[in-house]
This record gives C-alpha cells, sequence and structure tokens, in this order.
C-alpha cells in the first residue's frame, strides 16, 4: 500500500476514534457508575451540533459557538437528568431504555420544530480551512487535524481528572464499588450530576467538531451513539481508558476496512463481486470486531467493576 | 478411613490485592454436620462459592463424589447432587411455595426442554415438590405465592428446595439468618434430622446452633482456616477464643 | 378474582372485535381498515415473540427489528429470482411458494438469532442491550451494501406469496384472517411455552438467573432456545409484512423500529400474553390518527406528535408499568399508589447476632 495513503487513512482512523472516544468517555461513565443506560446521549451530540450552527450564525466566529455551545450542551444534560432520569437510577434496565427512547424522539421533534427538518451547513473556521502538509507530499484537512489534538488534549484532561483529582477518586470508586462510595458519606446524588454534565458537554463537543465534518442534521447522534455502544462494550463498561483503547480500535478498523477489504478481495475475486462483498464486510467490520472481542472477554477489555 | 464425599484442597482466591481465600484445606463426609464459622469478611462466603462452582479458584482442587469438579460450572455441580441454598434468601417470588420447589425437582431431571406440556399438573414434579415442603413443616403452605410467605417460613423453602435436589450434599448459607427463637430451634431439630441421610456444610452465625448440630467445625479468619476440629477442641482453642468467640461469649454473656 | 374476570371480559370483546372486523369494515366501504388490522395483526406477532424473551425471560433485546427484516428479506429474495430467473448466488431458484418462502424465513431468521443469542447471551443488563442493538445495526448496514438487492432502496416484491385455495393473500379478507390465525397461533404456542417445564425455568432465569444455575439448569441453554424461537416468530412476522407491504428494504431493520417493538410491548403490558397485541394496536392506531387529530388542533402540528409520545413513554415508564393490560385489570391505579407508598430498601433481613 502506498505510504501516503497509509498515512492519511490512519489519520482519518485515529479522528473518527478520536470522536467516538468523546461520545464514549462520558456515557461509559455514566454507565459504570450509575448502572444506567442512555440513549439519549446522542442527543447531547445532536444538540451540541445544532447550537454550533446556530452560533456560528450569530457571531460569525467558530471558536466562540464552541465556547457557547459546549456548556450550554452540558446544561441541557443536567436538566435533563434533574428532571427525566434521576427518578430511574436503580431501576430497571427497560425502563431506562423506554424512557431514554421516548427522550430521543422529543429531542428529535424539538430540533425539528426549532431549526426544521433540512440540514444545516456547518463551515470550518477559516484558520483551519486549508490543508497541512504534516509530511511533504501529503496534505491532510487541518480542520482534521484540529480535531485529533482537541481529542487527544480532552484524553489527557480526562486522565488527569479521573487520576489526579477527588471527584475522579469518587468516579472511578462509584464505577467499580457503589457501595463504598456511598459509605463514604459522599453525596452520590451530586457526584451523578455532574458525570451526567461531562458526558453530556463531552458530547456536545463532539457534535460541534462534527458539524463541518459531517452534515448537521436531525438523528445524526444515533448513528454514532450505536458506535459509541460498540465502543464501549469493547472497552468495557465503566472504563475511560477501555473507552480510548475501543474508540482508537473502532476507528481504525472501520476506516481500513472500508479501503482494505475490497482492494484486498480483489486479488482472490472478479472486481465486481470484490467489491460488492468488499463493501458489505466492510460495513460489518467492527461489528465482527466486537463479537470477537466479547467471544474472548464477555466484560470487555478493560471491565470497571472487580 | 473412606475419603470425605467433599474434599477441597488448597483453594486460594484472590480479588485485585486482596486474598479472600487463602490454601484452605476442607472434607465433609458421609453423616456429618461440618460448620464453618467465622467473623464478617473471613472468606466463608467465597469459600461456599467456590465450591459451588460461581467463583473459579485461582489455586486449588475440589472432589466430590470421587470425581474432581474443579472445573465444573455451577448447573453441573448441582445436578451431581451439591445443593446450596442461599444467604439472601432467593426464592422465585412470582412463583407458589410448591412451583418453587418443583423447580428443584425438575433440575434433576435429565432436560427441560419440554415445550407443551402444562408443568403444573405434572405429578412427577408436584409430589416430590409437595413431600419436601411436608418435611420442612410448609405443607400447608404450598400454594401461596412465595412473595407473601414470611420470613422463616422462606428459609424453610429455600431448604425445602435443595432437599428436592435429591442432594448428596447439602451446602447451607446462613440457614438461620433472621429468624426467631423459636424457628430457629425448629430449624436446628430439622437439621439435626437431616444429617444421618445427607452430610450438611453449613455456614452460620448462630453459635447455639452451630455447636448443637456440628460434628466438625473450621473457623476461617482473614481468609485463612485458623483452627479445624470436633466442638470441643474448637471451644478450648485460645486463638479461636480471641478472635471470634471471645467477642460473642461476651456479647452473649451481657 | 375481580381482575381475572374483567380481563377475560375484555379479551372476550377483543377478540369478537377481531374476528368481526373485515366483513363490517367492508360493509362500510372502507376496506383500508381491512389492510391497517392487517398490518396491526402482524406486527403484533413482532411484538409478542418480542415479549417471550423480554417479558417471560427477562432479556431486553433491542435489535428484534433485525429478525423481521431478515424474514421480509428472505420473501424478497426469494422473490426477485424468482421474478428474473437467476439462482440465489449460483445455486438456488426463487420462489413465490408461500410454502416455502413463509417457513424458509423462520429457519432463517432463527439461524441468524442462533449465533447472535449466542454471544449476546454471554452478557447481561446494559451490555446485552447494547449489544443486540449493536448486531441489529450490522445487519442494517449489511443489506444497505447488498447492492444486488438495491441496497438502500430495497426490493418492491409486486407479487404475494402463493398459497393453496382457499387461502389467497392477494384477498383483503383471506391475508386478514392468515394473519389473525398466525398469531393467535403464537399467542396459544407461547401460553403453553410459559407453562410447560422449559416455560418454568426461563421465568424462574428472569427472576434470579443465579439461583437457577444453582438448581442445576444451564440457564445459558434455555435463554438461548427462547432467543432463537422469538428470532423465528419475528421472521415470519416480517415474511407477511412483505406480503402486505409489498417492500422490503434496510429500513425494516432500523434501530427505531426494535425501539417500537418494545414500546409496544411495555404499553400493552410486560410478561403478558395479550398485552403486545394491545400495545401494538395502540401505537400503530395512534401513528395512523393522532397526526390527523393534531393538524385538526393547530396546523403542522401531526406532524410533530412524536414529540408528544416520547413524554407520554416517560410517563408511562414512571406510573403505569402493567400498561394497557393493568387498565384491563382494573389495577392501574393500584399500581399508582404502591409506587407512592414507601418501599422498604431493599437488601438482606435483620441478622440476629447473638
Amino acid at each position: 500500500m502506498d505510504p501516503l495513503l497509509l498515512i492519511e487513512q490512519s489519520l482519518n482512523g485515529f479522528q473518527l476514534g478520536v470522536m467516538l472516544f468523546l461520545m464514549a468517555a462520558g456515557l461509559t461513565l455514566v454507565f459504570g457508575v450509575m448502572d444506567m443506560i442512555n440513549l439519549a446521549h446522542g442527543s447531547f451530540y445532536m444538540v451540541g451540533a445544532y447550537l454550533t450552527a446556530t452560533f456560528v450564525g450569530l457571531f460569525d466566529s467558530f471558536l466562540l459557538a464552541v465556547v457557547l455551545a459546549v456548556p450550554l450542551a452540558a446544561l441541557v444534560g443536567v436538566v435533563v437528568e434533574l428532571v427525566a432520569l434521576r427518578t430511574l437510577y436503580g431501576r430497571d434496565h427497560l425502563d431506562q431504555v423506554l424512557a431514554t427512547f421516548g427522550l430521543i424522539l422529543f429531542f428529535n421533534e424539538l430540533v425539528k420544530i426549532v431549526w426544521g427538518p433540512v440540514p444545516l451547513r456547518l463551515t470550518p473556521p477559516e484558520f483551519l480551512a486549508g490543508q497541512v502538509e504534516l509530511i511533504p507530499g501529503a496534505p491532510y484537512p487541518a480542520f482534521r487535524l484540529a480535531v485529533i489534538v482537541v481529542g487527544i488534549a480532552v484524553g489527557a484532561f480526562l486522565w488527569y481528572l479521573i487520576g489526579r483529582t477527588r471527584l475522579g477518586m469518587l468516579i472511578r470508586a462509584g464505577a467499580s464499588n457503589r457501595e463504598m462510595v456511598t459509605a463514604l458519606g459522599v453525596d452520590i446524588a451530586r457526584i451523578f450530576t455532574a458525570v451526567f454534565a461531562l458526558g453530556a458537554g463531552l458530547a456536545g463537543l463532539a457534535g460541534a467538531m462534527a458539524g463541518p465534518i459531517l452534515a448537521v442534521e436531525v438523528g445524526m447522534g444515533e448513528h454514532i451513539l450505536i458506535l459509541t455502544f460498540v465502543v464501549i462494550v469493547i472497552g468495557g463498561i465503566g472504563s475511560v481508558k477501555g473507552a480510548f483503547v475501543g474508540a482508537v480500535l473502532v476507528g481504525m478498523v472501520d476506516t481500513f476496512g472500508r479501503v482494505l477489504l475490497p482492494t484486498t478481495l480483489k486479488l482472490f475475486l472478479d472486481p465486481s463481486t470484490a467489491d460488492g462483498v468488499g463493501a458489505s464486510l466492510a460495513s460489518m467490520a467492527i461489528y465482527i470486531l466486537m463479537a470477537a472481542v466479547l467471544f474472548f472477554r464477555p466484560r470487555g477489555l478493560f471491565p470497571a467493576h472487580g | 478411613m473412606t475419603a470425605p464425599l467433599l474434599q477441597a484442597v488448597g483453594l486460594t482466591k484472590r480479588f485485585g490485592g486482596l486474598v479472600a481465600n487463602d490454601a484452605i484445606d476442607l472434607g465433609v463426609s458421609e453423616g456429618q454436620v461440618h460448620a464453618v464459622i467465622g467473623p464478617n469478611g473471613a472468606g466463608k462466603t467465597t469459600l461456599l462459592a467456590q465450591l459451588n462452582g460461581e467463583l473459579k479458584p485461582d489455586r486449588g482442587t475440589i472432589h466430590f463424589d470421587g470425581r474432581d469438579i474443579t472445573a465444573l460450572p455451577t448447573a453441573t455441580r448441582a445436578r451431581l447432587g451439591l445443593a446450596r441454598s442461599f444467604q439472601i434468601t432467593s426464592v422465585f417470588a412470582s412463583f407458589s411455595a410448591v412451583d418453587n420447589v418443583a423447580l428443584a425437582v425438575q433440575g434433576q431431571e435429565r432436560h427441560s426442554f419440554r415445550f407443551w406440556r402444562d408443568a403444573s399438573g405434572d405429578p412427577a414434579l408436584a409430589e416430590p415438590a409437595e413431600r419436601a415442603l411436608e418435611r420442612v413443616g410448609l405443607a400447608d403452605r404450598s400454594h401461596v405465592p412465595a412473595s407473601a410467605l414470611a420470613h422463616g417460613q422462606k428459609r424453610q423453602l429455600e431448604l425445602a428446595m435443595a432437599l428436592a435436589m435429591r442432594p448428596k450434599l447439602l451446602l447451607l448459607d446462613e440457614p438461620m439468618a433472621g429468624m426467631g427463637v423459636e424457628e430457629s430451634a425448629a430449624m436446628v431439630t430439622l437439621l439435626a434430622g437431616l444429617k444421618a441421610e445427607v452430610p450438611i456444610l453449613l455456614v452460620e452465625h448462630d453459635m447455639d446452633a452451630v455447636f448443637a448440630l456440628a460434628d466438625q467445625i473450621t473457623v476461617l479468619l482473614h481468609g485463612r482456616v485458623i483452627a479445624s476440629g470436633p466442638p470441643a477442641e474448637i471451644r478450648r482453642n485460645a486463638e479461636v477464643r480471641e478472635a471470634y468467640l471471645g467477642e460473642d461469649a461476651a456479647a452473649g454473656d451481657g | 378474582m375481580a381482575g381475572a374476570r374483567r380481563r377475560k371480559i375484555a379479551l372476550a370483546c377483543l377478540l369478537g372485535f377481531l374476528v368481526l372486523l373485515p366483513p363490517v369494515a367492508l360493509a362500510a366501504g372502507e376496506p383500508f381498515y381491512v389492510s391497517l388490522f392487517t398490518r396491526i395483526l402482524i406486527t403484533a406477532l413482532a411484538a409478542a415473540s418480542l415479549n417471550l424473551i423480554l417479558g417471560f425471560g427477562g432479556m431486553v433485546s433491542f435489535g428484534h427489528a433485525a429478525f423481521v427484516g431478515i424474514g421480509g428479506y428472505v420473501v424478497g429474495i426469494a422473490f426477485v429470482h424468482a421474478s428474473d430467473g437467476t439462482l440465489f448466488l449460483g445455486l438456488l431458484p426463487g420462489t413465490v411458494s408461500g410454502f416455502v418462502v413463509l417457513p424458509l424465513a423462520m429457519i432463517v431468521a432463527g439461524l441468524v438469532a442462533l449465533p447472535i443469542g449466542a454471544i449476546c447471551l454471554r452478557t447481561t443488563g446494559i451490555s446485552f442491550i447494547m449489544i443486540t442493538l449493536a448486531f441489529a445495526q450490522m445487519l442494517y448496514y449489511l443489506m444497505i451494501s447488498l447492492r444486488r438487492y438495491n441496497g438502500q432502496d430495497g426490493i418492491a416484491v409486486w407479487q404475494r406469496s402463493e398459497l393453496p385455495w382457499p387461502i389467497d393473500l392477494d384477498d383483503r379478507m383471506s391475508f386478514y384472517y392468515v394473519a389473525l390465525a398466525v398469531l393467535l397461533a403464537f399467542l396459544y404456542g407461547t401460553h403453553r411455552m410459559v407453562n410447560s417445564r422449559f416455560g418454568r425455568v426461563l421465568r424462574a432465569a428472569k427472576d434470579n438467573e443465579r439461583r437457577v444455575r444453582a438448581l442445576g439448569f444451564h440457564a445459558y441453554r434455555y435463554k438461548l432456545a427462547a432467543f432463537v424461537i422469538a428470532g423465528a416468530a419475528a421472521g415470519l412476522s416480517g415474511a407477511l409484512l412483505v406480503n402486505s407491504t409489498g417492500f422490503v428494504g434496510p429500513s425494516y431493520l432500523e434501530w427505531h423500529r426494535s425501539g417500537d417493538l418494545i414500546v409496544m410491548v411495555v404499553l400493552g403490558g410486560v410478561g403478558t400474553l395479550f398485552g403486545p397485541v394491545l400495545g401494538a394496536g395502540a401505537l400503530m392506531l395512534l401513528e395512523e390518527f393522532i397526526p390527523e387529530l393534531l393538524n385538526g388542533l393547530a396546523d403542522g402540528l401531526g406532524e410533530h406528535w412524536k414529540i408528544f409520545l416520547g413524554p407520554i413513554l416517560i410517563l408511562i415508564v414512571l406510573y403505569a408499568r402493567r400498561g394497557l393490560m393493568g387498565l384491563v385489570d382494573g389495577s392501574l391505579g393500584g399500581s399508582l399508589l404502591r409506587r407512592l407508598r414507601p418501599e422498604p430498601p431493599p437488601g438482606k433481613p435483620p441478622r440476629r447476632r447473638r
């Protein structure tokens, strides 16, 4: 394979992985700490993208728009937590599935009413609009590169927050042993809200950054939500490290599956069959990866619960 | 002397850095009640979980009825005749008492992949179930939903389920937990009557019950066996008195 | 018990309604209702099959629509090859014979459910939900990638499955009664199954799987068997649905469809025999008529009716867990009361120390 193409595809895979990590990091903590399934996480991603698009329209500054949209997405998360989800902790997972499915329907319609059914276009800020030549001869979109940088920065921030602060210690304890946290006399409800806000904010950030790459449209959060689930299952529920490893794995396998499978198959099959089979296999690659991981490690690569 | 029915050798189980069970040796012979005691966190529940297959030991072997069961799953051990009752009452709340026991009877059949015939009218299940209920003194409550039984009755139901498994060995996890004095005494009488037909491994906090029933006592502390022997010997053991009986005796005297 | 009596009367009314609906609707010159209720009955079959694992087995599968879709694609793919005379994978000729495609839809859906269930059931709780969803999504993308079968656009199936006289799926009335008969047969089968030895193990595993294992049952095998049976029944539902709508496409496997099936089961009453039928009827009738009603209130409101459905789902979860069957039993108020009353904290009973 052409080394330049290899580098480009690696960056693409890593960039997808970074987006997935932003989604998965918060959600895996919600799952792990609260033993609660939240299908509406993709809605925060969608809200983040729409808010960013709106603020860009108002202020004509992408950076400012993101700075405003992310805390607002977190705020939406807090409101949702306080109003609807708080009562669902400790309930049947079926209840949580149903209620958060209801939230998705609600948010999708709300967005349709507020912003209309037509997808919005979000352009990257001017200073990131061009290409960068990291390695001579291999130009790469500056915006995607920025996404990677932001993702790594968030990863470092989370590593510090989870590993080095008191809040992080409580979150980790909550993910592996809920009773212990309660026994420490900590107000667990506030930790839940904090984790939820963190997760919603990160999802909003992911949505804001996805806007210029994909389209800003109703239901945009659902496709990535299911990929996020795959990431969490592979990484192990409740583990931020697992979310990172899982996200990069999924990003790489998905990207390279789409590039390599059809070309590889052409060595054995006639071109049109190879294209067809290759496309089918590529669309299934990450799920096959998930199945393989689960077959050997039903609780994922880095399970948080002891 | 014949080999014990159940023989655990060197059972070791770690959770992260914590050693929950450290090289535990234990044997239960026919006709015996073997009690395992120890303060909370001594590793009794971990031990039981390894014996019935819910946890895989990190090291050590378990032999039961002449075969190595160390690697067998819980369900297979249950079919071999290793019947366990649970500390936290775990009867099936939506089933009637007799249906709970009938399910235990069913568990000993070759398999239950029968999709059509109504199981509630099946005398092959109901008759042994009724007999087991009678045995524990619940015959008159057989059609009451398990959720409506009093706490002590649920404990009796647990025992009836274990008996209905036609066990070769009973693993009882605190059968008297939460029982009143009278109920406890009745349970002791019942268990004493059982031991001739089926040996019992008993984990129990109620020291009166333990000393009334046990032929052998093993004392756990911090995951290790600190003493093992007949009750009289255990009662004299200084280390045991200090670690465990002392506080209990003080509380009992007070 | 009063509840049981009310239930019997309500079910008798429901059955009477369903049996009499086609002649009445046709006499009134409203054949549309026969088609609508045919679709409702077929969807109710899918919901009832989900209820078998969700309601009686406690498995919250979020990918059930995938099996409906697989069943639908069996009919669609068999039709494509029948109409252009080609061979499937160069081996099998196509067909529109109902005797072939309907059982085949069940077998294929069951065979797909087997490995998926085998992997998913190694996990529980949240993981199980996420993985069933993920596998359903995998099949969704697989269908999109099948260019031979029009990918995203799906297959227009303009020839219905052929069954021997007097059954004729081209005839509304005939099709309706086929759907009703299949649904009732499945419900009767479910009734027998949940009360059989197999069903007892399944229901007990829902209560407490650990205890079931300690009684000597390999709980996994029973759950997997139920998962496969439910998948096969969903496949049959999909095969019938294709016959009813004349179309099959990836949209059959969309994850919203799986969500809708869960909503139907819960709306009707989890773990009740007829609940999924009521739930399917309620949701699909709402879908059909609410938009018009709302448009009467304010122009354009009907389009956004799901903004009401969302919060309604949340309210159902919070206050009406027994669903419409709870309403039938007259115990809805009771369950509301119970919810308001504080429950004793779970955990071990107090231990007596001496």
